[in-house]
């Protein structure tokens, strides 16, 4: 249709000035332009969360948010978290509980638990589980995962209080 | 999926979306909705109209009696506490369980009811809670009370050339009694049977029933069934069973949903 759309963007701390389809998803200009290829897409419609992306400080679905609307805005895809003391943990306790085994849901989850750890640092299991179920895992199961949040929330409780 | 080819367009001002949106552009505020029926493909827009970034489309601001909230507030920031007082406190426990947080962090209350999903959780609590819609349209504002704003299945009484710029809820006192039962077999899904009651001293309790593949059904003086809500639910039940089909089952959790209301309302 109509021709492309310039869309200014910080990706993992670097400004990147791309052009995009205007019906293009985030989603698909990450994966595609950027070959930020650990954004997963499952669903597309919103319901399996490893999509998941940092859009401005908060978690959101790449495939139902435009590139066009995220122009301006700042991105932190799974790439972007190597040198996050919160993601550290929570990859170390991903690997010790067994909380991850084809990988693909892994992304998001990880995505999701970091907003939980630092969004409800009281979060019991029950919330956990109630938070996470936005992330679906076909493969491993959810009590691994369950716990490494859990792990690194206890951690975190630990070394504040101390 | 992808989406067919669009047209992406972002307004800087209420009178540009306007005028896209009389000349046929389909409005986009979250796309929480609007995506996955693009990417199905089940919508087809030559042009999408982003809202987001129109002044005011988000925030809050307490006019007298009422709280005006702007179309584009997310669902997270109404669960984060936006709204202040008795009435923020409800709808911010309403907010929580709707979808996802990263679906909420995108999501708005007033893209949700101009979608007028029937299963939509504002469409079931914003007529319970006495609201009232402000659409915008060429001629200036035009207030719409949320119990006369959802006209059908995935139908409003919005203009074609109209937006909705503002969602307006009263100032409830602290003794508001609220209940409000929904019926999801995995949290953040969509409802198989809501239902909300209402109750301010000096005033009627009002209720609603929703989520039953029609517009919602709203008791304006719900005090019958406050009194005996085992003999006063299937009544209600019944006038929504003359809109549409309903089989047994989903009676069933409509009637338990509007008993476990009321039980929440007495005892909050
Ligand atoms: C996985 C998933 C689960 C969900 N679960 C629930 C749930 O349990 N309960 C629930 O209530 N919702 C649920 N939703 C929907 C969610 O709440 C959406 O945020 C909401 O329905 C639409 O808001 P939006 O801002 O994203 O609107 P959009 O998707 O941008 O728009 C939706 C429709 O409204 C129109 N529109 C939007 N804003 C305006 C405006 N200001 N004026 C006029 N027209 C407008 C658009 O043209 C479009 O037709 C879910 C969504 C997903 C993806
Ligand atoms: S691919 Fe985005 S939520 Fe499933
Ligand atoms: S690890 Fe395979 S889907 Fe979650």
């Amino acid at each position: 249709m109509s021709g492309k759309l310039a869309i200014s963007l910080v990706v993992n701390g670097e400004r990147r000035e791309l052009l995009a389809e205007p019906r293009e998803q985030l989603a698909d200009l990450l994966r595609g332009s950027l070959m930020l290829t650990g954004t997963h897409l499952g669903c597309e419609q919103g319901v399996c969360g490893a999509c998941t992306v940092d859009i401005d400080g908060a978690p959101a679905r790449s495939c139902i948010t435009h590139a066009g609307s995220c122009d301006g805005a700042t991105v932190r895809t799974i790439e972007g978290f190597a040198d996050d003391a919160v993601m550290a943990d929570l990859r170390e306790a991903f690997a010790r509980e067994h909380a991850l085994q084809c990988g693909y849901c892994t992304p998001g989850m990880l995505i999701a638990a970091r907003d939980i750890v630092l969004r409800l640092p009281d979060a019991d299991e029950a919330r956990v589980r109630e938070e996470l179920s936005g992330n679906l895992c076909r493969c491993t199961g959810y009590r691994g995962i369950v716990r490494a949040v859990l792990a690194v929330l206890a951690r975190r409780r630990a070394t504040l209080s101390s | 999926m992808k989406p067919a080819a669009f047209a992406y367009v972002r307004p800087k001002d209420w009178p540009r979306a306007l005028q896209l949106v009389a000349e046929g552009a389909r409005a986009g505020a979250g796309t929480q909705s609007l995506g996955p029926l693009l990417n199905l493909r089940l919508a087809q827009p030559g042009t999408i109209v982003d809202l987001r970034h129109l002044p005011g489309f988000s925030g809050i601001s307490q006019r007298g009696g009422g709280v005006r909230i702007g179309a584009g507030t997310t669902h997270a920031a109404i669960e984060d506490g936006a709204v202040p007082g008795r009435t923020g406190e409800i709808m911010a426990a309403v907010a929580r369980r709707i979808a996802y947080r990263p679906v909420r962090n995108r999501g708005t209350i007033g893209g949700s009811l101009a979608h007028a999903d029937p299963a939509g959780d504002w469409v079931a609590v914003l007529p319970a809670l006495g609201a009232t819609a402000i659409a915008l349209g060429p001629g200036g504002e035009r207030r719409i009370p949320a119990v006369r704003f959802v006209s059908g299945i995935f139908e409003t009484a919005l203009g074609a050339d109209e937006l909705l710029c503002a969602i307006e809820v009263p100032v409830l006192p602290a003794e508001a009694r609220w209940g409000h039962w929904k019926f999801c077999r995995k949290p953040g899904e969509f409802s198989k049977a809501t239902a909300c009651v209402l109750s301010v001293p000096a005033h009627p309790p009002r209720a609603v029933l929703a989520a039953l593949d029609a517009p919602p059904l709203v008791v304006e003086d719900a005090s019958a069934l406050l009194a005996d809500p085992a003999t006063e639910a299937p009544h209600i039940v019944a006038h929504i069973a003359e809109l549409t089909e309903l089989t047994d089952w989903r009676r069933a959790l409509a009637e338990t949903a509007l008993r476990r209301a009321v039980a929440a309302a007495v005892g909050s």
